[in-house]
């Protein structure tokens, strides 16, 4: 199986002198890493800005007059697509994914460096021609997240000249730049690992992000299928989704095409697009639990194959968001055996990080305390996805504000926690500085209890049965008027957990001002990443000889070890346990 | 050791068995690895164009689109394509330079006129009325044809840079096969991919 690495091949390595090549065109994956967060963040803030806005109308019905039913529907979808795609997606694969494949396999980059930085630039186009849907005539699309025919490009629908046509656009100019990063991340982990990087001796995070990678790759041209079959719907006329139709009082020229076509298209897409957001979040708890609990992760090989077999599971069970779309009902049946099937290895997942937590000596720093958060928070989004994946549960439930407490909590708020988490815990690898601890610890309670207060009572509305995506509900009859209360209060927990994020903006340019130097691996964490000659580490990543890897990421309270840790590049003959550990 | 003897490694007491080498998941170079990868993402998109096919074909509104025999010149001049560069790939691990020049040239002027001899099909199936909009098996004609020209384009993207670089005068004929070697690889696979698209457009 030995073969030579590409790795040590420095030839190919190419060392810019301007500023403009060393920031901006940047080759470095660490740059683009920095470029991709920096470009989700941002556009994350405007999706955060739009939640706002939406939770004032729900709250407070027709206080706002900026706020009229077509701006409504608008805020919704923005707000959706912008946070599932061009944040979360963005920023778990192009930011983390970028950053950390490189440095935690001991490469000097991604292995095609070239590639790398034309993907960030066609990412970034990518949100520009989203954003221009805001200025375009009509505004942009207010179809729903999920865009479904025939309504998403019909008469009525706010956004259907422009709108929805730059929505589709930018999502097929994202699945290009996504492809390109893609095929990066996968063939780095693959062909560039250092010696003694083998398979089973990869940090978690990097398993999490190498197999959402895969999943990526594999789900995104169904979105890309859908994407262009609707904009040929739109713009020449034919059927593909658009089935005979009235609209206006007008007959339209379409005919026979099928709605449920694209919602099956749409999902196959949509469901694994749940875990290419997860699946990371999942890998970086794990290395973060492990190292501030100074214990190894319980049950390493039962974490990988668990990502390996969520990854498989998670292409048979899209139809689980189509019980009510007039399926046959022997489908329903299947999908929702595979969704439960799901929580098995999801469960196991939950439960090594328990126990990796058990009898650990935890410290409760502000990377732990959201990594801690996230285990809650995930918990409480998964058990009810148990519900909503039971078909007769399901359907009473089905576009209520259940739905929508589910999903915010289990890949909304759980994945942001991680991010933050991530965040703060490679902030002083990223840039040399420590940040504020108390204002990280700040940060994490508002951000925690507050995310509580906002979806917690949001289950009780859809129990209700409290439709969602409704711009008013002009006193219903069956709507109490604790309902509205709720709602009230449900506002202003999401006004305050909104402006609670700035605390961490706060937080970072607070410590690139103050620049307190950090200790190079103040966690005193084994992966490689750490052990960079520089801190930050420079162009290269490795100095002159790339690191050996002789053992796994997970040597932490090892007896009689000086710092009471092993990092992953210490020989073996240095470790005072090797003799017993070869018995 | 296979993948799941891989997987199955206990990494925490494993350090007797681990060579201290790679084990990289393939014997090719990267570019080749993230070519296949690449492929594989073709496939998935033309493999789920064919389920949506399928599923809009059990419309009763389908009415069969009849296929242009000039379909049949345009895939023999793909094939010849496809020779073409394995010819030049073949001639560039023998190191002669001039043959694997005339096979890339070959090779790209014989896929233009692929590209040009498809873009004939779809003048002449407009110009008998069978329009995209006017029935959905037409509309995936046109979707099939049209994705497939345009992998093809983006093929030529890469035959260009390469083909331009064979006439530098310090052009290094091993690098230069390396290149030409992805552009076959490349050109065999769209080939493949489009005689399925024929051949699932004739049977069904």
């Amino acid at each position: 199986m030995a073969h030579a690495t590409m790795a040590d091949d420095l030839t190919e390595l190419y060392h810019p002198k301007t500023f403009i090549g060393k920031y901006i065109w940047s080759q470095d994956h660490k740059v683009i890493a920095i470029q991709y967060t920096i470009t989700a963040v941002s556009v994350g803030l405007v999706a955060l800005t739009l939640s706002w806005f939406m939770r004032l109308q729900i709250g407070f019905p027709g206080m706002f007059e900026f706020i009229d039913a077509d701006s409504y529907y608008q805020f919704t979808t923005m707000h959706g697509m912008i946070m599932v795609i061009y944040l979360l997606t963005a920023l778990f694969l192009g930011g983390f994914g970028n950053y950390l494949i490189p440095l935690m396999i001991g490469a000097r980059d991604m292995v095609f460096p070239y590639l790398n930085m034309l993907s960030y630039w066609v990412y970034l186009l990518s949100v520009i021609i989203l954003m221009a849907s805001f200025f375009a005539p009509g505004g942009p699309t207010g179809a729903g997240w999920t865009l479904y025919p025939p309504q998403a490009i019909l008469a009525g629908t706010p956004g259907q000249e422009w709108g929805i046509m730059l929505m589709l656009t930018s999502l097929i100019v994202f699945i290009v730049a996504f492809t390109m990063g893609g095929l990066n991340y996968v063939t780095t982990v693959l062909q560039a690992r250092t010696k003694g990087m083998t398979l089973m001796r990869m940090p978690l995070s990097v398993w999490g992000i190498f197999v959402a990678t895969i999943l990526g790759l594999l789900a995104f041209p169904a979105l890309l299928v859908s994407g262009i079959m609707m904009s040929l719907d739109k713009l020449i006329g034919t059927s593909f989704f658009m089935p005979a139709i009235v609209s206006m009082g007008e007959q339209l020229e379409y005919s026979g095409g099928s709605p449920v076509l694209f919602q099956h298209l749409f999902w196959f897409f949509g469901h694994p697009e749940v875990y290419i957001v997860a699946l990371p979040a999942f890998g970086i708890v794990s290395d973060i639990l492990s190292t501030h609990a100074r214990k190894n992760i319980f049950g390493y090989r039962m974490m990988v194959w668990a990502i390996l077999v969520i990854g498989g599971l998670s292409f048979v069970v899209w139809a689980h968001h189509m019980y009510v779309s007039g399926m046959n009902p022997f489908f329903g049946f299947f999908f929702a055996t595979t969704t439960l099937i799901i929580a098995v290895p999801t469960a196991i997942k939950v439960y090594n990080w328990v126990l990796t937590l058990w009898k650990g000596d935890i410290h409760l720093t502000v990377p732990m305390l959201f990594a801690i958060g996230f285990i809650f928070t995930f918990i409480n989004g998964g058990i009810t996805g148990l519900f909503l994946g039971n078909v007769a549960v399901d359907v009473p439930l089905s576009d209520t504000y259940f739905v929508v407490a589910h999903f915010h909590m289990v890949m909304g708020v759980s994945p942001v926690l991680v991010v933050f988490a991530a965040l703060y815990h490679w902030f002083p690898k990223i840039t040399g500085y420590e940040f504020n601890e108390r204002l990280g610890k700040i940060h994490f309670w508002g951000t925690f209890l507050g995310t509580y207060a906002i979806y917690l009572p949001m289950h009780y509305l859809g129990i209700l049965g409290m439709p969602r995506r409704y711009y008013d509900y002009l006193d219903a009859a069956f709507i109490p008027d604790s309902a509205y209360l709720m709602n009230q209060s449900i506002t202003i927990a999401a006004l305050i957990v909104g402006a609670f994020q700035m605390v961490f903006f706060a937080n970072v340019i607070y410590s690139l001002i103050k620049k307190k130097k950090s200790d190079p691996n103040p966690w005193n964490a084994t992966t490689l990443e750490w052990q960079t000659p520089d801190n930050p580490p420079v162009h290269g990543n490795w100095g002159p000889t790339l690191p050996v890897v002789h053992r796994w990421a997970y040597d932490y309270s090892v007896p009689g070890a000086e710092k009471d840790f092993l990092p992953q590049n210490m020989p073996r003959g240095a470790d005072p346990n090797a003799q017993e550990e070869h018995t | 050791m296979n993948i799941f003897q891989k997987l199955a490694v206990k990494p925490w007491s494993d350090d007797a068995h681990v060579d201290m080498t790679v084990e990289g998941g393939f014997h090719a170079t990267p570019a080749k690895v993230g070519l296949r990868f690449f492929l594989f993402v073709v496939s998935v998109l033309f493999f789920l164009l064919t389920a949506a096919y399928f599923m809009r074909k059990g419309m009763i509104d389908w009415v069969k689109l009849p296929l242009p025999p000039l379909l049949m010149v345009n895939t023999m001049v793909l094939v010849a394509a496809s020779f073409a560069l394995q010819w030049a790939k073949n001639s560039g691990r023998d190191g002669n330079l001039k043959n694997l020049r005339l096979g890339l040239v070959l090779g790209g002027v014989l896929t233009i006129g692929f590209l040009v001899g498809q873009m004939m099909v779809w003048e002449d199936l407009s110009a008998l009325g069978y329009f995209a909009a006017t029935n959905p098996s037409n509309a995936f004609f046109y979707l099939f044809t049209g994705l497939h020209g345009l992998h093809m384009v983006g093929g030529l993207v890469a035959w260009g840079r390469a083909t331009s670089s064979a006439w530098r005068s310090d052009a290094d004929v091993e690098q230069l096969t390396q290149r030409t070697d992805l552009c076959a690889a490349y050109w065999h696979y769209l080939l493949l991919i489009w005689l399925y698209v024929f051949g699932l457009l004739i049977i069904t």
